[in-house]
């Protein structure tokens, strides 16, 4: 079944799935105005990330065009991104002043 | 642009009319709420503080506390004091006179002779404010003289991609028009304030929008606490958010998009106008009430949980990006945001309703948690009681 997701910005490594979504579902989502889909490795509740593409243990995930979070573990495209595979990276704020 | 709002001494305006019933402790926050239960019109706020504080802590307590009296929302206020706390009745009532000429009583319980004098004298007070406040007529006031407070809670991944956005459009109209808009809750700028201070006005404002978010993890780093633990909540992380970079980043959006000129402290009144950030925790409620000691007539506040939070003292508009939390929660939220997920209304189009749902609200419409007569209040403190 064709599930709909959101990618925010064309350089994100994932999209906020908009309704829950089953395995297998193929999840449709726009990148640069172009229609783009992958399929769901596992089952995503409703505003959950899935991954657009295959993501490495401490890969940063991308979401608004911005670092969200290093990779906790290895994930395959399609996959269900959470706080179970993502974790919160520490800020340099010495550099941003 | 104009909202019919009151006229107040200090040349202020607000958009409600109530007699204010302050506690300066814990140990007069009682009798501040039985004060307030016999009179019509006549409102109180919880201390759950005020006693045995650093000074840090109590200086605090005097901006928040002060600050509720100067809120223009409020006609005048009957101060109640015990009489030997940390948090005095006289500086208490230095700090509100130093931030308006209102009217102000002050009664203390230790002075009275006890719990039943000090009712009785607080009661006649507010009795006689209130009388007085209902001949207040409400005039046309330019929009320029609304000052506006941003908070979410209960936040979900729709938060910052429907409802944060749309209350962002909602900030920019309100600065656009004169305005003021202040956004709030620096643990949530954590991972997104590289944008946040971009849009700073001035170098110095950019270091300390940076500076906020550097000095609240070395506060916490220096009591061996991580906010990382607590951040995102349980519910965020059900509800989509992994990180705090993530929530941040949704968070930032209610801020709209025009120049930051001021960083407040916590329960601050600002000294400019336009878009200003109030450093503030991560914790929904303490925010709110440190929006509304600053001056804000009025809180957005989104939430894709859902969230009862109101104020007694401002009125909170609650808005959802969550279709599902909107059904579900409609006794306690005002306003659906997800048509902008569906595609059927733009973040634009949505945001021009809410603001138009806004003026209704300043004009006198009475939101959801005003309807409940909600009264959270929560403030923040630096350190452990002594």
């Amino acid at each position: 079944m064709d599930k709909k997701a959101l990618m925010l910005r064309p350089v994100d490594t994932v999209a906020t799935v908009v309704e829950d979504v089953e395995k297998g579902d193929k999840v449709c989502y726009v990148k640069d105005g172009a229609e783009m889909s992958v399929i769901a490795k596992e089952s995503i509740p409703a505003y959950h990330k899935i991954a657009l593409k295959s993501m490495k243990k401490d890969e940063h995930v991308i979401k608004y065009g911005q670092i969200i979070g290093g990779m906790t573990s290895d994930a395959d495209e399609g996959c269900w991104i959470s706080h179970k595979n993502i974790m919160s990276l520490p800020r340099n704020y010495e550099d941003e002043l | 642009m104009n909202f019919m709002g009151y006229r107040r001494p200090d040349g202020k305006a607000g958009i409600r009319n109530k007699v204010l019933i302050l506690p300066t402790c814990v140990c007069s926050s009682e009798t501040c709420r039985i004060v307030a239960d016999q009179v019509e019109g006549a409102v109180y706020v919880s201390n759950q503080a005020g006693c045995s504080e650093v000074e840090q802590n109590l200086k605090i307590c005097y901006d928040m506390y002060s600050g509720f009296a100067a809120n223009p929302n409020i006609y005048a206020t009957v101060l109640v004091g015990l009489g030997c706390e940390g948090c005095t009745p006289d500086k208490m009532a230095d700090a509100i006179r130093a931030k308006t000429n209102k009217p102000l009583e002050v009664v203390v319980i230790q002075d009275e002779g006890g719990t039943v004098n000090a009712i009785n004298k607080a009661v006649k007070a507010a009795r006689k404010f209130v009388q007085e406040a209902s001949l207040v007529k409400k005039e046309e006031i330019p929009l320029s003289e609304l000052f506006i407070g941003l908070e979410c809670g209960g936040s979900d991944a729709t938060s910052g991609l429907a409802a944060n956005p749309v209350v962002g459009k909602v900030s920019d109209m309100v600065v656009d028009n004169g305005g003021s808009a202040v956004m709030s809750e620096t643990t949530e700028f954590i991972g997104a304030e590289h944008i946040l201070a971009k849009r700073a006005a001035t170098p110095e404002i950019k270091k300390q929008i940076i500076g906020i978010c550097k000095d609240l993890e070395e506060h916490l780093a220096n009591v061996n606490q991580n906010l990382r633990t607590g951040q995102p909540t349980p519910g965020n992380k059900e509800g989509g958010i992994s990180t705090i970079e993530e929530k941040s980043l949704g968070c930032i959006y209610k801020g709209g998009t025009r120049p930051i000129m001021e960083v407040l402290e916590y329960a601050q009144m600002p000294t400019k106008k336009g878009a200003l950030i109030m450093d503030t925790p991560g914790f929904d409620v303490a925010s709110v009430t440190a929006m509304v000691a600053g001056g804000c007539q009025l809180i957005i506040f989104t939430t894709g949980r859902g969230t009862p939070t109101g104020n007694i003292i401002a009125p909170v508009i609650k808005v959802t990006g969550n279709a599902k939390t909107y059904a579900n929660m409609k006794d306690n939220i005002d306003f659906d945001a997800s048509v902008v997920l569906t595609g059927e209304k733009t973040i634009d189009q949505r945001g021009e309703e809410l603001f138009n749902e806004m003026l209704e609200v300043a004009n006198g419409k009475v939101t959801k948690a005003e309807a409940f007569g909600f009264n959270e209040c929560s403030m923040q403190r630096i350190c452990k009681f002594i």
